[in-house]
């Protein structure tokens, strides 16, 4: 595909375009700055210092010390550490893991396993926007619980979870508390985020989400956390995460963190405003559109997503792309199966309506037109599909 | 490589820490940069495209191993394919036995899973080396119990360049029924490797040792060989390794292993000819010297020297400054002051072991790179020694 600015995209929560600065910065490492950053010469010394700026970068949009960002490669990485890791390093009393019951793949594939081998595992459910009770999520915390694992935004409906209140109620159960891990690849630089405030100690976060490159992410620890490794070799990364440098993809990581450093207050205000007017879209050429996910309160700002009973998710989001709207079903993924969200059902919906779901997501790239041509494509194809409009369930 | 811009050449010599991407490479990972952007997981023709694009990079991977496509598992790098493979193969198999093999000169990656699985419960046995850093067959067959489950022998040795007897482990291996890894980072592209012929169950590889991108690598997992996953999540890799595909990275290993293969007979040649050369003018010019590693079971790019009486560091400082990179050992190990682990398993002395220099040599280099290396290296060696306290008359 190229970019060609008759295509819509809007499935910015799957993956984003790096930014072109992002490009140009990789293209000139990759050519000249090849180092390997443990190197004893000057070109192992160049190659650490991009390293060490970018993770300033890093660290400098989500408000923590440079030294507790560990590059991992990427997301899905970072949630399986936080979680594992943190069982490592806790020894065997600690026996029990709670997360919600939206958590990315990545947090819940990871509390499948535990359960499988015997550790106690609680999903805390959602109400209908998808939202956890920081009350019984505490109230779920026992002596042997390792670690409690939530969301900040949720990537299907982009609700924004209560993490602060769920930090600051783990925090006053004293020093033999839980850890508390958050998944925020959604959230990061879309949202704020106060990680010493709200009492976060394990953080993960993914470039590809933010218009950096893919291949590359990082895991937050708070100091004095202890955590154990999960990929163990040279001992890069403070000995916590082995493995040569991505040195090229953690410097366009650093610059995409730049960059959003600078844009996100009003990106963040621009894509709120594309939000609404999406949403008032697609209820005008469809009437009988559920919002799956919050209004306005608790939503993050790039993510929509609507059922639309009667006819099949991937139907709609084919016929999106017959006129050029690219969308997706739910988490990209889970979205080469064909079975309903089980995110939208945790919200309490039916199957019909998680069956017929289609998320829209957005960046700080898209425009007035791109909302506008999404909801005239939208109106075409339920307008060219109405003659198989049928129950699905 | 403009970091020492007074220097007569620039020569870089460190192609076993890590290597530039060739600009082919680099020309076949800007598009998914840039247009091609998508998530291969998506169910519209971005992921489509991005998915097509991953399944050609992996039949160019399997390719230069001579394995099916779909034995190939696209990792983060080399490190990441040692953890997967081990422990994958660990806690798969537990119930059948609690014996591992290993040998004592294994890169980190391997050597630090082994003792974290040690630590953990599992009986692990570490073979020894001969004084070229050669591992035994025979020695390896004798360690092998009713409960051995995986034996793990890298092919290359990335410091002293040792060919390791691979086939012939592998086939004890499998006359005994036990899974057989091997850490291939270092040989991938610059020896012929067929993982049929040379009985090998599991293979690591990565991409930044053979002019690809960083931040991606590959584990070769024979058809039929069960792994425990270490990264859970989605559906990626056959459900073996989750997280969304770096595909500009694969997209780059692919083109890297395409150009690999097809220069290699040529390429390991002319590395051999120029490695040869190096050191024989080292053992020529430079009193003192030993060669480390074995002197024809070795990789092509592979010189691996110690310079008696000096720290290899001290010598990298000023050769550097003449705009000469190398290395002392492993990059990973270099920042510490531990001799090399794989030196001390070979039988040399502390002192030995610290005056030791590897050169690795790569596509860049050229007759007149190793004449610059002869010409300035005697002198700073001489120069050094002349400063140091030990020395042959000092009695150390
Ligand atoms: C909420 C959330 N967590 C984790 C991930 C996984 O991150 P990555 O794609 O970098 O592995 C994703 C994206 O797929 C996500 O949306
Ligand atoms: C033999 C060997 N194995 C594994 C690795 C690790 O590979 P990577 O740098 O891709 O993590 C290296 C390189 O550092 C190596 O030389």
């Amino acid at each position: 595909m190229s970019i060609d600015s008759s295509l819509v995209y809007m499935d910015n929560s799957s993956t984003t375009r790096p930014f072109p600065e992002v490009n140009e910065a990789m293209n000139s490492v990759y050519a000249r700055q090849f180092g390997n950053p443990s190197s004893l010469h000057s070109m192992g010394y160049e190659a650490e210092k991009l390293v060490s700026k970018a993770r300033k970068s890093v660290a400098n949009l989500l408000g923590v010390g440079e030294d507790r960002i560990f590059f991992t490669s990427g997301g899905t990485e970072a949630n399986n550490w936080a979680i594992f890791g943190s069982l490592r390093s806790a020894g065997s009393k600690y026996n029990h893991v709670i997360a919600s019951a939206v958590e990315h793949p990545s947090v819940l594939a990871v509390m499948e396993y535990l359960k499988q081998i015997g550790y106690r595992v609680s999903l805390a459910p959602v109400d209908r926007e998808g939202r956890v009770d920081p009350a019984q999520v505490l109230s779920l915390v026992g002596e042997d619980t390792c670690v409690v694992s939530v969301m900040l935004v949720q990537n299907e409906v982009g609700t924004v979870q209560p993490c602060a209140e769920i930090g600051a109620g783990l925090a006053q159960l004293g020093p033999r508390r839980p850890r508390f891990h958050v998944d925020a690849v959604q959230g990061f630089a879309r949202i704020d985020i106060d990680v010493e405030r709200w009492g976060i100690d394990l953080l993960s976060i993914s470039s590809h989400k933010i218009h950096g490159p893919k291949g590359i992410g990082a895991l937050y620890i708070r100091k004095g956390v202890r955590m154990h490794p999960l990929i163990l070799g040279g001992g890069q990364e403070q000995g916590l995460r082995s493995g040569t440098e991505n040195v090229p993809g953690i410097a366009g990581f650093g610059v995409a963190c730049d960059i959003w450093a600078k844009i996100s207050g009003e990106a963040r205000r621009k894509m709120y405003g594309l939000r609404k007017r999406l949403m008032g879209g697609v209820r005008a050429v469809f009437p009988d559109a559920v919002l799956n996910g919050p209004e306005v309160e608790n939503a993050a700002p790039h993510i929509v997503n609507f059922s639309f009973p009667g006819f099949r998710g991937e139907t709609i989001l084919h016929a999106l792309e017959k006129r050029k709207v690219f969308v997706s079903t739910g988490s990209a993924c889970s979205s080469r199966k064909s079975k309903p969200s089980p995110v939208i059902l945790a919200l309490g919906k039916t199957e019909e309506e998680a069956l017929s779901a289609i998320r829209f997501s957005m960046s700080p790239y898209t425009a007035v037109e791109d909302v506008d041509n999404t909801v005239s494509a939208l109106e075409d194809a339920l307008k060219e599909l109405a003659p198989w409009r049928r129950k699905l369930t | 490589m403009s970091s020492q811009p007074n220097a007569r050449r620039q020569v870089y010599l460190d192609h076993s820490a890590t290597t530039p991407v060739r600009p082919e490479v680099l020309a076949a990972m800007l598009p998914y940069f840039a247009g091609k952007f998508g998530n291969a997981s998506s169910v519209h023709s971005w992921g489509y495209e991005a998915r097509e694009a991953i399944n050609d990079a992996r039949e160019k991977v399997a390719s230069l191993i001579e394995a099916a496509p779909n034995e190939i598992l696209f990792t983060s790098g080399g490190t990441e394919s040692d953890n997967l493979a081990i422990r994958g193969v660990a806690r798969a198999r537990k119930s059948k036995g609690n014996h591992l093999i290993t040998s004592q000169i294994e890169h980190h990656a391997v050597l630090h899973t082994f003792e974290a699985l040690q630590k953990e419960g599992f009986d692990v046995t570490f073979v020894p080396c001969d004084k070229y850093g050669l591992i035994d067959p025979d020695g390896v067959r004798k360690a092998i119990r009713k409960d051995t489950i995986l034996i793990s022998v890298m092919h290359g040795q990335n410091e002293v360049g040792t060919i390791e007897p691979v086939k012939e482990i592998g086939a004890i291996a499998r006359e005994h029924g036990v899974l057989f890894h091997t850490d291939a980072v270092q040989s991938v592209g610059k020896v012929p490797i067929n993982v049929n012929d040379m009985n090998i169950d599991l293979l690591t590889l990565s991409s930044h040792k053979i002019y690809g991108p960083k931040g991606v690598g590959a584990l070769y997992v024979k058809r039929g060989v069960r792994l425990t996953p270490q990264l859970t999540g989605g559906a990626h890799e056959r459900r073996m390794r989750a997280g969304t595909e770096n595909v500009p990275g694969i997209v780059g290993f692919g083109e890297a292993c395409r150009l690999a293969k097809a220069e290699l007979p040529e390429e390991s040649r002319r590395l051999t000819k120029l490695r040869d050369k190096l050191i024989e003018g080292i053992l020529r010019q430079i009193p003192d010297v030993i060669l480390n590693g074995h002197p024809v079971l070795r990789l092509p790019h592979n010189v691996n020297v110690s310079i008696k009486y000096l720290e290899g560091e001290s010598i990298l400082l000023n050769l550097d400054r003449m705009g000469v990179a190398a290395s002392s050992g492993s990059a990973c190990t270099s920042g510490s002051l531990e001799p090399s682990h794989v030196l001390l398993a070979m039988g040399l002395t502390h002192e030995t072991a610290h005056g030791s220099l590897r050169f690795a040599l790569g596509m860049s280099n050229t007759e007149e790179d190793i004449d610059y290396v002869l010409e300035v290296l005697p002198p700073i060696v001489e120069k050094l020694r002349a400063m140091s306290p030990i020395g042959p008359g000092s009695g150390l």
